[in-house]
């Protein structure tokens, strides 16, 4: 009986001194202070460190499927190698970041904070004027996007409504000539 | 179960672990098959470009593994030391390098200098191919009497200076004078015009250094001439910058009328981008200033050359700056700036030149064009040299935005990709390749190189060190304080 006692007593001692070492943030191993906490090491898994919620903070909404047909706004990329590219986005959704979502190649380096014109696209005409017009800060960045056209936007300034349903996009074919010999890739 | 060590020794259990895997799976390998077929290929440079590149060439292939050096501990180049406090948004493109600096095939090295800590020879053996994407690290001069004068600066330091450039740390920036002189109409020049008049209350919520903030709470500074050598029609900066500019609180933009009065009628043919930005420099030009007290002045002077540097009476300060007025000859981008005999002088304090960038040789080995000042490459192939390409700045000179040297990065990580796919890059070669043998070297050299965990942890101090400021960050202004944060 008094042999358990003791023994129970010791273990308390010991967790307590252990916590008092982990709240100190001491190294179990060398003592030494400062201390980072590893959740549970597992050598099969690259990442030791907690990393932090994902790069990309914003498109999140996108990642949600419509909740009923009446919601679905579908809209046609078209990419740079000509081929269209049919989605179901739904209302509200953002065009960079529905196509994002899509694996379409459109960057978005600022995030659509309309810093840059990475998102550039050209609007099929027939839905130009049924978007809202481009605000001065868009305006700004479309003139640094390289072949710009009258029917241009930024990606990440389209937000879906109902009105949009069938919209068109194509990704500006931005290519340059590189190979001095006239070799052309072939494709993988 | 969590378990607790410190810093020191869950390096030295994960370096341990690295070893023994690393060296399990080259010896599953060899057995396996004689040739290893994984392609290593190193980015030398870890601003847009490089990143961009790596981007896009472990998306086009699908074994390849890419580690980038830098000869800072802290990656994105420019992004981070480039891109002015003022503008955080336009560094939102860290988080997509942050994502692919996450993918297993990935590695960061930094605080190694490729073309003194290594050689390009040596990289090139335990690499299948190297990427040049070092960019433009010096600045073009002007070459005029009086430049050596205290006061004269340039604005690639003066930009290093207050985003905390480790070499430009201790730059000797003096503003008690009421008036600088900016050379250069390109959105660098607008850069550093902004940052001169932009009251401190704002700056100070960015991420600009605290040793630069000190300096700028004590400006004298009221006036800003930002100087170029042609007309209107002909300036390099951007419309988002100069309307910034006009809506700088407390300060007003003055463009000389008279240039401006009969530039209408030129205006609608030109294309869009420059249509507008002439539209919104004739309003500024010409309408009446509005009546508010104002504390500084921006004025925008065109036709205009620096012929010499004046010195003050003891011949060591800058006192002013003689121009000579030009008059254009041709029209349109291409227009000539021809001399003519008038000559005017600006009284200032201060002289920042900001007349372009310039990319500088990284060793003997890889050819140099002093010309144009960037490695001679045929779409992105650096010229007479197999396995060595070069992307961004470096290859097509220091002009345009991210967009256009992450094009430049698009492009050349696909070209690398299609050629190591294709037979162009024999990538069969026995010996060990990727960073583990050059990383063994540099340790007996008793170089510490930095990984992307360890600038983890920089920048979570750093933002630390912010919070307390009121600031988003606090940058380490210097190598020995980055890698204390990396490594104590």
């Amino acid at each position: 009986m008094a042999l358990k006692t003791s023994v129970q007593q010791l273990m308390r001692v010991s967790r307590i001194v252990a916590d008092v070492f982990m709240e100190r943030g001491i190294c179990l191993k060398c003592s030494q202070i400062r201390t980072i906490k590893i959740p549970n090491i597992n050598y099969t898994s690259k990442r030791w460190f907690k990393v932090s919620a994902g790069p990309f903070r914003h498109g999140d909404y996108e990642w949600q499927d419509p909740k009923s047909e009446e919601d679905v706004v579908n809209i046609t990329y078209i990419d740079r190698s000509n081929k269209r590219i049919n989605v179901k986005g739904k209302v509200g959704d953002n065009v960079m970041y529905l196509a994002h979502r899509h694996n379409i190649e459109i960057e978005g380096a600022c995030e659509a904070s309309l810093a840059c014109s990475t998102c550039h696209v050209i609007v099929h005409d027939d839905y130009y004027d049924k978007l809202p017009e481009p605000d001065e800060s868009e305006d700004d960045m479309l003139d640094m996007a390289p072949l710009l056209t009258s029917t241009s936007r930024l990606g990440c300034q389209i937000i879906l409504t109902k009105e949009l349903d069938g919209l068109e996009v194509s990704l500006p074919k931005v290519t340059r000539n590189f190979y001095v010999d006239g070799h052309v890739p072939q494709p993988h | 179960m969590t378990t607790f060590v410190c810093r020191r020794w869950f390096q030295f259990c994960s370096r341990q672990y690295n070893r023994t895997s690393n060296k399990l799976y080259k010896e599953t390998l060899r057995s396996v098959s004689t040739k290893p077929s994984i392609p290593h290929v190193c980015i030398v440079g870890s601003g847009p470009a490089g990143f961009y590149t790596a981007q896009q060439l472990l998306k086009h292939h699908k074994t390849v593994h890419v580690d980038i050096y830098d000869k800072l501990p802290v990656p994105f180049g420019l992004v981070r030391f480039g891109v002015a406090p003022d503008h955080p948004e336009v560094k939102n493109c860290i988080n997509q390098f942050t994502k692919t600096a996450k993918n297993d095939r990935f590695a960061f090295i930094g605080n190694v200098t490729v073309g003194k800590d290594i050689t390009v020879k040596k990289l090139k053996k335990s690499y299948d191919a190297i990427i040049m994407c070092y960019g433009a690290d010096d600045d073009r001069i002007l070459g005029i009497p009086g430049e050596n004068l205290h006061g004269v600066l340039s604005a690639r330091s003066f930009v290093g200076w207050y985003n905390g450039l480790p070499e430009d740390r201790n730059l000797d920036v003096n503003l008690n004078c009421d008036t600088a002189v900016v050379i250069g109409h390109g959105n660098v020049a607008i850069d550093v015009c902004r940052i001169l008049l932009t009251p401190v209350s704002i700056l100070k919520r960015t991420d600009i250094t605290q040793h630069s903030l000190e300096v700028l709470e004590n400006s004298q500074i009221k006036r800003v001439y930002m100087v170029g050598r042609r007309g209107p029609l002909q300036v390099a900066f951007t419309i988002k910058e100069i309307r910034e500019m006009t809506k700088l609180p407390g300060c007003r933009s003055v463009l000389d009328p008279h240039l401006f009065k009969n530039l209408s009628e030129q205006v609608s043919g030109l294309p869009r981008p420059r249509k507008r930005l002439t539209e919104l420099m004739i309003k500024t030009a010409l309408d009446t200033p509005s009546e508010a007290e104002v504390d500084a002045e921006w004025r925008v002077k065109f036709l205009r050359s620096p012929i010499e540097i004046i010195p003050s009476n003891d011949g060591k300060q800058v006192a002013g700056i003689k121009l000579r007025v030009n008059r254009l000859e041709g029209t349109g981008e291409s227009a000539k700036a021809i001399p003519t005999d008038e000559v005017e002088e600006i009284p200032c304090g201060m002289v920042l030149r900001s007349i372009g960038y310039k990319s500088i040789p990284i060793d003997d080995s890889v050819p140099f064009d002093n010309n144009q000042g960037i490695i001679p490459n045929i779409g992105g192939r650096v010229t007479g040299m197999k396995g060595i390409y070069c992307s961004g700045w470096v290859r097509r000179g220091p002009t345009g935005v991210i967009l256009s040297t992450m094009s430049d990065g698009f492009e050349i990580g696909k070209l690398v990709a299609d050629d190591l796919n294709s037979a162009d890059i024999d990538i069969s070669n026995e010996t060990v390749k990727g960073k583990d043998k050059v990383l063994d070297d540099l340790d007996k050299d008793g170089v510490v190189p930095v990984m992307f965990a360890d600038w983890e942890r920089i920048d979570e101090l750093e933002k630390t060190r912010g919070v307390s400021i009121g600031k988003p960050r606090e940058k380490f202004t210097t190598v020995e304080d980055m890698l204390e944060a990396a490594f104590d």
